[in-house]
């Protein structure tokens, strides 16, 4: 397993929350706001806000990560486990030039050198390497979020909500270079609470309310035939219903 | 964009003066000419003469250099001291940052004039004395400044997004809290920078500060008192003086602070 999350709980905000993902796998985690669904991310990733402390477990390829050193977890963050945010206006240093920054996390890891120009390239972005990001629209600052995150070709991406600030067209593109740029041996957590989104990207799917798992399942399973009343209730107040 | 090029050229002015009196002065700034006191403006000496009867022209040039000093050191000591541990108290757990700030709070709680006056007193009134007194009273605007742009910039996504992609702490103080910060202490240097040239002048015409016959602006001043009402030109031109140097460093902070933020700069 490339991730194994196991009775993970953070205050009474997650409550026992266990599930896998194997290589390769792409996970949906779905839920309302204030849900859980971000902050079992920040503890996947071992950046909880200061007055918040996971207990559980949580392992990367069998090595638990929970209570790792910080020494240790920023050796595989931006390595081994990455992360792309929701916001994509804020997720980029405003004072440092897109170039610089998409080649950061070759150069904290000492990987091989890549220039900015082909990373930016390959997610759509020719000559932006010399722009600041208030240059850049948010659709294309998101392409720069996650050039960064899929660099050094993680294990592990996690998605959090990262198309829940676009606009309709850009989110589709943005779906599908997440798609075409993760290596296919990564697992993937996408993290949503848009089951269109899920139904396109995901082959499995996780339903958190009130910080816990209420169903889990493939996506196929979840979405036609709901055993919770709240997944009942989630794909009832989507549109998901008129689209199939 | 004009305050910066207005800033620059009072500053470039206050700077032109003090270099060019290294190599030169219409007249020995200290020399004591008792056949020429008190001259009004007039072609030989521009500015006029004092009651001693040295050139104020030269003087002001010779001044200059000390305003300078004074305003680069302190304001050196303050930067360099107050922003590490802004950053610092503002990246570290709480508890060590209200400690710091706390701490931080007791120096500014004690007004620079009178920390320079006790140093004068205990290490002897000099130029030297009185610089470092006033940037170590200048550390917790630094500090503080620091403090609440690190917050700031702490919380933002890009951070956790830094974070995520397994940067160091000191790493992200240095690549993503210090740049982001820079324009607020750019701005907090320039006024910084206004404050320390007054308190000079202060100090100086209170005898704390440079001593006689080093010309300073502010000790100019203070031998113009007694002849205000008499000769006012020689109260006027220092006073002229420390306003441009003042006015000029408030111009350029707010200049530089548009030019430095690439946010604002793309608007002007």
């Amino acid at each position: 397993m490339t991730l194994s999350v196991e009775g993970l709980t953070v205050g009474s905000l997650v409550r026992d929350v266990s599930f896998e993902i194997g290589a390769g796998e792409r996970v949906g985690l779905i839920g309302e706001s204030g849900s859980g669904k971000s902050l079992t991310a920040l503890s996947i990733m071992g950046l909880l806000p200061d007055e918040l402390s996971a207990s559980g477990s949580v392992s990367l390829h069998g090595r638990e990560l929970l209570g790792a050193p910080e020494r240790e977890l920023a050796r595989l963050r931006g390595a081994e486990l990455s992360m792309v945010f929701q916001e994509p206006m804020t997720a980029l240093n405003p004072a440092m030039r897109v170039g610089r920054q998409v080649t950061e996390p070759i150069r904290v890891h000492g990987r091989p050198r890549r220039t900015a120009e082909e990373l930016l390239e390959a997610v759509g972005l020719p000559d932006t390497a010399r722009a600041y990001p208030h240059q850049l629209s948010g659709g294309q600052r998101q392409r720069v979020v996650l050039a960064m995150a899929v660099v050094n070709n993680p294990s592990l991406l996690i998605c959090d909500e990262p198309t829940t600030a676009l606009d309709v067209t850009v989110q589709a593109q943005i779906l599908s270079l997440i798609q075409t740029s993760l290596p296919a041996e990564s697992a993937l957590l996408f993290i949503t609470h848009d089951l269109a989104v899920v139904a396109s990207v995901c082959e499995r799917v996780l339903v958190m309310l009130d910080g816990e798992v209420v169903e889990a399942g493939s996506t196929r399973e979840v979405l036609t035939a709901p055993k919770h009343a709240y997944t009942r209730k989630l794909l009832e107040a989507s549109d998901l219903e008129a689209r199939r | 964009m004009r305050s910066l090029k207005i800033g620059g050229f009072l500053i470039g002015l206050v700077v032109l003066a003090a270099l060019l009196s290294f190599v030169w002065t219409p007249f020995d700034p200290v020399k004591v000419d008792a056949a020429h006191r008190l001259l009004g403006f007039s072609g030989s000496h521009w500015f006029g003469t004092d009651k001693f009867g040295r050139d104020v022209l030269s003087q002001l040039m010779v001044g200059a250099r000390t305003t300078l000093y004074v305003g680069v050191v302190a304001v050196g000591i303050a930067a360099v001291i107050g922003t590490p541990l802004g950053i610092l108290a503002g990246m570290s757990p709480r508890w060590l940052g209200e400690f710091v700030m706390r701490v931080n709070d007791l120096v500014l709680a004690f007004p620079a004039l009178l920390l320079a006056i006790m140093f004068g007193a205990v290490f002897g009134a000099d130029t030297l004395t009185a610089m470092v007194a006033i940037g170590i009273a200048t550390i917790p605007s630094f500090a503080r400044i620091a403090r609440s742009g690190t917050l700031q910039v702490m919380s933002t996504e890009f951070v956790l997004a830094a974070r995520a992609g397994g940067r160091s702490r000191p790493t992200i103080a240095a690549r993503h809290v210090l740049p982001n910060i820079a324009g607020l202490l750019i701005v907090q240097a320039s006024v910084s920078f206004a404050i320390a040239v007054l308190a000079e002048a202060a100090l100086s015409f209170l005898g704390f500060g440079t001593r006689p016959p080093t010309p300073s602006w502010g000790r100019m001043l203070q031998e113009s008192q007694e002849l205000l009402t008499v000769h006012p030109r020689l109260a006027l031109v220092p006073g002229i003086a420390i306003a441009v140097a003042v006015l000029g460093f408030n111009l350029l902070g707010d200049g530089l602070r548009d030019r430095l933020d690439p946010r604002l700069a793309a608007r002007v």
